[in-house]
């Protein structure tokens, strides 16, 4: 058991220009399902690299890789210019991987406090008398909190009785108080209202210039765009795009998650006959 | 560290905090219950009547407290009351047999028994099947074993006498001696259990283990992906309750010497009952140790209440079973009243 000060200590720097986290061709399969396959994405210091992908994309497939809740079968996983292969999460998070899920994050019973320690509560004592610091760990989680820029009104309340954007920063301010180098996040707004996502976007980006690398996993190229500076396009369990902020606009972005030509002929087949929508503007089909 | 002030926050009374406590329901439902048989039985109110009332209430309590973090950890085990007569009888047939010093099979007896609750726990983690179908398992295989080797070794249905042993006098000191202050008189069950009450309720609170105890039962997968070792925390309770269970079943042989194999068959539900009243959820998560104390303390003054007022024991489940549905409503009533006042 170890306490939370083992946080601390850095290790060696790596040299300038190493991405944090590098994934390399990364496949992974579930029996004779190809979950996915061959997967490429960079996350660096300071910034945030979107996984964007509709549903049964493979997001939640490359998310568990990161997150080391199951290793990957084929391509190499790199942090900080070092090959991993995770079979626990705890060893990802012992390597500053903390990944924050939509439904996961937190026990909904427990004090927010409780929660925020969850897996590395701080002891004081010895022996049989060793036991929580309770009173760090109450006064901590109210100024890690505060420090986010939430002001929670009550550390001892049950986390379940806080609203869903709430929660999700909870779990962002913990991972960034624990020290971690990278920060997941899976689907942090796909649950919450346009305010909820704008302040849940808010503490995202406080992450970022925190100096963390952030992995923000959505289906929303509008909230990714808003704050990312990588995007990466999963599609079907391959990766269909790999693009710089300065290379994408919005538009674009929207378009080929959407799938480009069959986004026309849904444009197409839904148009009402009096309308006179054109659909969009021909480009290419990246497909 | 200071206090949290803020404006939002409308300082909480103390009637206020303690209606958040989950072992709350159990207290008003205790009192509720003492009355009761304070009026209606003329001797409940003896002082000698409650070192019985507390006698009865400890042999159930000491199982309820593991029970209760169990639930808290979000499993059950319905092989518990069985596992009681399987401690109790492994001492007992293997200090006949070998003859030995009676210490030496309640030794072994201990390591079985913690066996057992390790296999419980890691057949639960490792083919996480519900703990209701894993236990009812154990509990089958236990109830055919106890009567099994007790036929096949001795004969009958009961183990042979062993209070001639070596040893057996200061096993009885342990487990089954009792003090007379005054008018009362006090077996040693009580203080074990009040003991283990102290133990749980300060694991349960103050220590890490209690914290992932609460998180294994409200959220399994939140608390693995945070690092919190699931698995081995709930083998862990798994053996607490098999640790208790030989507490429970040394009590058992050494208060009478001999052992029968049919017994404790009915008793987990017992335990899961003074739990539920104590306050724990079905579903896990939320509970107190405390709590499933004043659920035995209820059982034990229905228990010897009904005695008391000279009615007919026919009728103890009948009312047992209307307190556990009383106490659970109370429950749920008193939490919406707390949480609409938080």
């Amino acid at each position: 058991m170890n306490d939370l000060t083992k946080d601390t200590p850095a290790p060696a720097p790596a040299p300038a220009g190493t991405p944090l986290v590098e994934l390399t061709g990364v496949s992974k399969s579930y029996g004779n399902v190809r979950a996915l396959r061959e997967v490429s994405l960079e996350v660096h210091a300071g910034e945030i690299t979107c996984v964007l992908g509709d549903n049964g994309a493979g997001k939640s497939t490359l998310i568990k890789i990161i997150a080391g809740l199951h290793p990957h079968d084929a391509g190499t996983y790199t942090i900080e210019g070092e090959q991993v292969r995770h079979t626990s999460p705890r060893e990802a998070l012992d390597r500053g991987i903390a990944t924050v899920y939509q439904d996961l994050a937190v026990v909904p019973l427990m004090p927010v406090w409780r929660n925020f320690f969850l897996g590395s509560e701080p002891t004081k004592g010895r022996g049989p008398l060793r036991r929580l610091d309770v009173a760090a760990m109450r006064g901590t989680t109210h100024q890690a909190l505060l420090r986010m820029g939430i002001d929670l009104r009550d550390v001892d309340q049950p986390i379940g009785t806080l609203s869903g954007g709430e929660r999700q920063c909870v779990a962002i301010a913990r991972a960034v108080h624990f020290g971690a180098k990278v920060l997941v996040l899976d689907e942090p707004t796909a649950a919450l209202g346009v305010k909820q996502s704008g302040v849940v976007l808010k503490y995202v980006a406080a992450a970022r210039d925190a100096g963390l690398g952030v992995v923000l996993i959505t289906h929303n190229p509008h909230h990714a765009y808003l704050v990312g500076d990588r995007f990466i396009l999963l599609k079907r369990g391959t990766m269909s795009g790999s693009h710089l902020k300065k290379d994408i606009t919005l538009d674009e972005l929207t378009r080929e998650m959407a799938g480009g030509s069959e986004l026309d002929e849904l444009t197409h087949e839904l148009m009402r006959r009096t309308t006179t929508a054109p659909p969009a503007t021909d480009p290419e089909n990246p497909a | 560290m200071s206090p949290v002030d803020d404006e939002r926050l409308a300082p909480r009374s103390v009637v206020r905090r303690l209606l958040a406590r989950p072992e709350l329901g159990s207290a008003v439902g205790a009192v509720a219950v003492f009355v009761f048989f304070s009026i209606v039985a003329d001797s409940f109110l003896r002082a000698s009547s409650l070192g019985t009332v507390l006698y009865a209430s400890s042999t159930i309590g000491i199982m309820a407290v593991p029970v209760a973090l169990l639930m808290i950890g979000g499993e059950f085990d319905l092989s518990a009351g069985v596992l009681v007569t399987s401690s109790a009888l492994v001492s007992s047939m293997f200090s006949y047999q070998m003859t030995a010093n009676v210490w030496v099979g309640v030794g072994v007896s201990l390591l079985v028994t913690l066996a057992i609750g390790a296999f419980n726990g890691i057949l639960l983690v490792r083919t996480k099947l519900p703990s209701f179908i894993i236990t009812l398992g154990t509990f089958l295989m236990l109830t055919g074993l106890n009567l099994g080797f007790t036929k096949l070794i001795s004969g009958t249905v009961s183990t042979k006498s062993i209070s001639d042993m070596e040893g057996f006098p200061t096993a009885q000191d342990l487990f089954a001696s009792h003090w007379t202050i005054g008018s009362v008189d006090l077996q040693v069950t009580i203080a074990w259990w009040l003991g283990l009450v102290v133990v749980a309720t300060w694991v349960l609170l103050r220590t890490r283990a209690g914290n992932w105890i609460f998180a294994a039962g409200g959220n399994a997968d939140a608390a693995r992906a945070v690092g919190v070792p699931v698995a081995r925390t709930k083998i862990g309770l798994y053996m607490a309750v098999a640790f208790c269970a030989w507490i429970s079943g040394q009590h058992l042989l050494f208060s009478f010497d001999v052992v029968q194999s049919g017994e404790g068959v009915g008793n987990e539900f017992l335990y899961i009952i003074a739990a539920v009243i104590g306050g724990c959820l079905m579903t896990g998560g939320y509970g107190s140790a405390i709590g499933s104390a004043v659920g035995a303390f209820i059982f034990g003054m229905t228990n010897k209440g009904i005695v008391y007022a000279q009615w007919n024991p026919d009728w103890f489940k009948f009312f047992l079973g209307a307190m556990l549905l009383l106490a659970t409503l109370l429950n749920a009533w008193v939490r919406k009243r707390a949480e609409a006042a938080a």
